[in-house]
């Protein structure tokens, strides 16, 4: 074998995802003795194109809604059989802001012991980029067309899933960023040593349906923290959320015109307003003046 | 072929099979005599198709450097997406159009 990740090449995820990435850094450091349990969504369709699987650890695919609970009960039966495993589940926005929502809700209010990673790339890129929870204000999905009647895009803001799961009281709550290496890894090995529901929200860049340059899939995402949009933070057991990274606060503008869904904005400086005037009341939320 | 019940794949990572380097419209070229050896690219290969291989034998900026393993681009596998190329800080890998 010429390289030992877990995670195989060979797959079908785009050129450029994210998403792989993320998976292979969390399986390195989760070892051998993992079972992943995967709610649909480009990973678990992409990764597992029978009869063939990218990955070198037990696996299984559960629809959209129930990811969440299968791990409880994969978690529970170990446990009753004197076993233990890390148990890690990957969803996408849409599996989990969405349709898993209330099977995470009831994981962590549980209290199971396994590790959930949303790795959000904003939309329903699977299905043909229609929007989700998870979407931000002002992007252009399918489902947020952007025209005369909405000049806009996405009306809504995006739901904030993470700060949900710390109102849950989950044992670690963590934003992390591939972009940011370090503070990546030190989250996942803390994330493995904390016992209890866990949760990571991993930002993760989509070519396809974020309109960008497969290159620059990295530099764009490092540009979301850069700018204040996407922060980095972590929380244990409920606490108030620490950040772990202060960002350059570059001018959003240099995030949003990397991407074809955000190019519309451009043209109208006063929704760009209103996403910094959001910006700067979170900042401000948790005493920073941006 | 055979079709397992419940859809089973048995064999772990046999995705191994396909070759998607043949998705590849720009191929990216590591220069040995530019790269310092960070593994950066190794880092963020998104396939992963970079896997690392004992340096000594390969060029390098530097005699030292020739102790560190060096990455090895397996091009059955790069899509060519060139997050590689974004992402080396040296900027020692080229990105030329797949000729077939």
């Amino acid at each position: 074998m010429k390289n030992d990740w877990l995670f195989a090449p060979g797959h079908g995820m785009c050129a450029g995802c994210a998403a792989p990435i993320i998976v292979k850094h969390i399986l390195a450091i989760s070892g051998e003795n993992t079972i992943v349990v995967n709610a649909t969504g480009c990973l678990e369709v992409a990764t597992t194109e029978y009869p063939r699987t990218a990955w070198r650890i037990p696996w299984v695919h559960v629809a959209f809604e129930n990811a969440a609970a299968v791990a409880s009960g994969i978690e529970a039966a170990m446990k009753k059989q004197g076993e233990k495993a890390n148990i890690i589940c990957f969803g996408g926005d849409g599996g989990t802001a969405d349709i898993g929502m209330q099977a995470l809700s009831g994981m962590v209010e549980r209290g199971h012991n396994v590790l959930y990673v949303m790795y959000d790339n904003e939309a329903y890129m699977n299905t043909g980029i229609q929007r989700s929870g998870a979407t931000p204000y002002g992007a252009w999905t399918t489902t947020s067309e952007v025209g005369m009647v909405n000049p806009i895009g996405n009306i809504r803001p995006k739901k904030p899933v993470a700060e949900i799961m710390v109102a849950h009281r989950a044992a670690y709550v963590a934003t992390v960023n591939i972009a940011f290496l370090r503070d990546f890894k030190r989250k996942v090995e803390k994330a493995f040593s904390i016992d209890g529901p866990r949760f990571l929200h991993a930002i993760s860049t989509c070519p396809t349906g974020w309109r960008s340059d497969p290159s620059k899939g990295i530099e764009i995402i490092k540009l979301a923290t850069e700018t204040g949009l996407f922060p980095l933070w972590e929380s244990e057991h409920g606490e108030d959320i620490k950040i772990t990274y202060k960002p350059k606060f570059l001018p959003i503008e240099e995030y949003l015109k990397t991407q074809g869904r955000f190019r519309h904005l451009l043209k109208q400086p006063e929704y760009i307003e209103r996403i910094k005037e959001d910006l700067k009341a979170w900042w401000r939320r948790h005493g920073v003046e941006i | 072929m055979k079709i397992t019940r419940g859809a089973v794949v048995e064999e772990a990572g046999n995705s191994i099979e396909n070759k998607t380097g043949t998705w590849r419209t720009f191929k990216p070229i590591i220069d040995y005599t530019k790269c310092i050896r960070c593994m950066i690219c190794w880092e963020f290969c998104p396939e992963p198709s970079i896997y690392k291989e004992d340096g000594s034998e390969k060029p390098a900026p530097k005699e030292a450097l020739k102790k560190l393993p060096v990455p090895i681009i397996d091009y059955d596998y790069c899509k060519g997406c060139g997050i590689c190329v974004n992402e080396c800080p040296v900027k020692a890998i080229d990105f030329v159009k797949e000729v077939k």
